[in-house]
């Protein structure tokens, strides 16, 4: 079609790529979770970590999710977590003041005597604890945001990391930012 | 209040009941065989279908047809997985239905007992929700959410799963009230108001507008809006083009209509959409058929969007005032809000009518005309003729679907029914059944390509047993249509798996059925056929239409191609093809 001499295109928005605290707060039925991972899995987003748990309310579950992605995306993903029947709310805290905690159990591989006291000064300077010793390995349990967590594992790992398992990041806005900002509703 | 106790499956007929149910479409099996006793004494229609997936488009046809929610039922494993594709179907278009199911007994439940099926997973993305019912306590309210969530918001299909014990099993009851049903929900509120401060921002940039397109959908129809489509419309007289979702949403003989949009939209559609200073976007969700490239789409206008549901504004074009809100109830408010403030709007659209005028007078919806051999729109426009343009048309899913879209004209809301969204082959007959059944004082064609028909063709006992007086008229060409156009013009005419050599004669398996079977090679059998099929009443018709093999469905944007690469003309083709391949 020759009709069409000039082409125009439609200014696009700006990709901003960011990480993306979510929290939903859903009727804990049975499947919602499910529901949950079904939707970032079919519509092929990425999920960084997921966590879920019972609140204080009964019948009610709290989930953290962590995604990392384009903002489009993301308010797409909040959209669709809104739009599922169980979602009571759901709040994109990244850019509120909020906690961030995660907690790992890392069992470390420990040689000899050097590695053992260098372990225990670097759990002491990241406040963590020994949960267990055996002959070869402390297990050593820290809490924190993700970046902490992340510095932890890097300095321990040329000692040999044998086990780890995370919990993911579990998050919540803080009350004095809660309520100047009248988010507590 | 006093309780009164029954059997699951009765309780079942009595919420259907409650709902105003007057058919059910479906076919029993060993999970569900409770309620199909209980629907023994129902005092409503329950057709039985010889396959679930026709079940469950002719449960859509129906709604689509009615407005009301479709229910549809079959067994667990297989008759559950059958209605996969017409719940995705109806998903993908916002139908309302309500599918129930039979699960195998609780005890039963992940052991991989006989005809046993994860139906809650396996369903979960292609319902609004889905329940699967542990507590005979929870039946009724799940049952009454189960149709207060189909029909409500965005609408689309609900599954109920319920386990056979459950249904054998006897408990006192009541049926739950319309508020304890929306408390039930609480995290379910969809927004049907619209916010007035984007409603009076959209009546501003409409005032300020001078080549502005309203581009109607799907959402337009379910709302029933259509009578404020058009008094939009002629109010500030602005053209209209419509999806084919859309379709009957705005009168396709009035002057303002530039009919379909798209990927088979008209030239002086596109052409509107392509130039536009302001696109109004209403419950319409800028599908890819519908954008084509979509930083080429409607390069240079500001959009109103107006949707029941806030996931499909910004989904894949950012939108400048978006309206979260029911079609009609928003437009409503933005009809007051622009009569508050006239402007001369005749005047204002004199230069951009005008240019639409010349844009469709230059390439008119058109095609080459044939006395040798029957063409596929004359036999649309001939179905038009004979119908009075007033009938019901469902169509199947290929280049027939197209060119029903195309050259019959429609004037009413619900009056084109297709699986827009999903494109699922085999809709359009099933369809056209429950539409019929709906809507008995109308007529309903389904019009069906070969490839498509035979999908469901086992059906046609369901429409001659239930004397379902419907019309079928097949265009026959012997191919799976579309994809060999596709192949002719993007795959170098290589024609892989396309070619439908051996077939029934359709006459004789329309006799088989039960049913009466013509056909029409000629040109000037075609209208002959048609009078004679619109003169029988008491059971379906099937007409073979044996048309032109290789006719093309055009005008055609190609698949994620901008609206300037449109192909015309048959030949142009290669000039396009060109261009396509330099990309």
């Amino acid at each position: 079609m020759q009709d069409i001499k000039v082409v125009k295109t439609r200014p696009e928005p700006e990709k901003k790529i960011g990480k993306h605290i979510i929290t939903v707060k859903v009727q804990h039925n049975f499947g919602v979770l499910a529901r949950i991972t079904g939707l970032f899995a079919g519509r092929g987003y990425n999920i960084e970590s997921l966590t879920v748990g019972r609140t204080h309310e009964p019948n009610i579950a709290r989930i953290t999710i962590v995604v990392e992605g384009e903002e489009r995306v993301v308010e797409q993903i909040i959209k669709q977590l809104r739009k599922l029947i169980e979602t009571l709310k759901v709040r994109d805290i990244t850019d509120l003041p909020h906690i961030e905690r995660e907690l790992a159990l890392i069992k470390i591989h420990t040689e000899n005597d050097r590695a053992r006291d260098e372990i225990m000064r670097l759990v002491n300077i990241f406040r963590g604890k020994v949960v267990d010793v055996s002959q070869e390995s402390y297990t050593v349990e820290i809490t924190g945001d993700n970046d902490k967590i992340e510095a932890f594992i890097d300095l321990i790992r040329p000692f040999g990391i044998k086990e780890m398992a995370r919990t993911g990041t579990l998050a919540m806005v803080r009350e004095s930012a809660a309520s100047k900002e009248g988010v507590l509703d | 209040m006093q309780m009164k106790k029954k059997r699951g499956a009765d309780i079942v007929v009595d919420v259907l009941v409650s709902e105003g149910v007057d058919t059910v479409f479906g076919l029993p099996g060993g999970a569900i065989m409770e309620v199909y006793d209980a629907l023994f004494d129902a005092p409503f229609r329950n057709v039985l279908t010889r396959h679930e997936q026709a079940a469950c488009h002719m449960a859509d046809g129906y709604a689509r047809a009615t407005g009301k929610v479709g229910v549809v039922i079959a067994t667990s494993g297989p008759g559950a997985t059958n209605l996969v594709t017409g719940l995705a179907t109806a998903y993908m278009d916002s139908i309302p239905l309500v599918a129930i199911t039979g699960q195998v007994p609780r005890h039963y439940i992940g052991t991989d007992a006989f005809q046993e099926a994860d139906v809650i997973g396996i369903t979960r993305p292609i319902t609004k929700h889905n329940f699967l019912v542990t507590d005979i306590k929870d039946l009724p309210l799940i049952l009454r959410q189960a149709f207060y969530i189909a029909k409500t918001g965005r609408p689309g299909p609900v599954l109920v799963d319920i386990p056979k014990d459950i249904t054998q099993q006897v408990s006192e009851y009541r049926i739950p009230t319309d508020e304890e049903v929306k408390e039930s929900l609480p995290g379910y509120n969809p927004h049907t108001e619209g916010n007035p401060v984007q409603i009076k921002k959209a009546a501003e940039l409409i005032r300020k507008a001078t080549k502005p397109v309203l581009y109607v959908g799907g959402g337009a129809v379910l709302s029933d809006a259509a009578e404020e489509v058009y008094k939009l419309a002629k109010l500030t007289n602005i053209p209209v083009t419509t999806t084919n979702m859309g379709k009957g949403a705005f009168p396709e003989n009035d002057p303002l209509s530039l009919h379909m949009l798209g990927m088979h939209g008209t030239y002086y559609a596109n052409m509107a959409v392509y130039n536009a200073d302001l696109l109004i976007a209403i419950g319409a969700r800028f599908d890819d058929r519908v954008t084509g490239k979509i930083t080429e789409f409607a390069p240079e206008a500001k959009i109103i969007h107006i949707d029941i549901d806030p996931a499909s504004i910004s989904k894949t074009i950012t939108v400048d005032v978006p309206i979260v809100g029911d079609v009609k109830t928003v437009l409503k408010k933005l009809i007051k809000e622009l009569e508050s403030k006239p402007v001369e709007w005749i005047a204002a659209r004199e230069s951009w009518l005008k240019q639409i005028q010349e844009w469709k007078e230059k390439h008119p919806l058109t095609y080459r005309k044939s006395d040798k051999i029957i063409k596929p729109q004359a036999v649309i426009e001939e179905i038009y003729n004979v119908t009075g343009g007033d009938a019901i048309i469902s169509a199947g899913v290929g280049q027939h679907q197209m060119w029903a879209a195309m050259f019959y004209k429609y004037s009413y809301p619900r009056q084109f029914l297709n699986s827009g969204g999903l494109g699922t082959m085999g809709f359009g007959f099933p369809a056209a059944v429950g539409a019929k059944i709906g809507r008995p004082e109308k007529t309903v064609f389904a019009i069906e390509g070969d490839g498509s028909f035979i999908m469901n063709v086992q059906d046609l006992a369901t429409a001659v047993q239930y004397r379902v007086p419907v019309k079928i008229a097949i265009i026959n060409n012997g191919f799976l249509g579309m994809v060999r156009q596709w192949q002719q013009f993007f795959y170098d005419s290589r024609y892989a798996s396309v070619c439908l050599s051996v077939q029934p004669d359709f006459v004789k398996l329309a006799e088989s059925f039960g049913a009466v079977g013509l056909r029409a090679t000629k040109p000037s059998e075609v209208r002959e056929v048609l009078v004679k099929a619109m003169e029988i009443n008491d059971r379906p018709v099937l007409i073979d239409f044996v048309v032109d093999r290789e006719e093309n469905v055009l005008p055609m944007v190609p698949a994620g191609k901008s609206y300037r690469e449109m192909i015309l003309t048959p030949k142009q083709k290669s000039e396009a093809e060109t261009m396509y391949l330099v990309g």
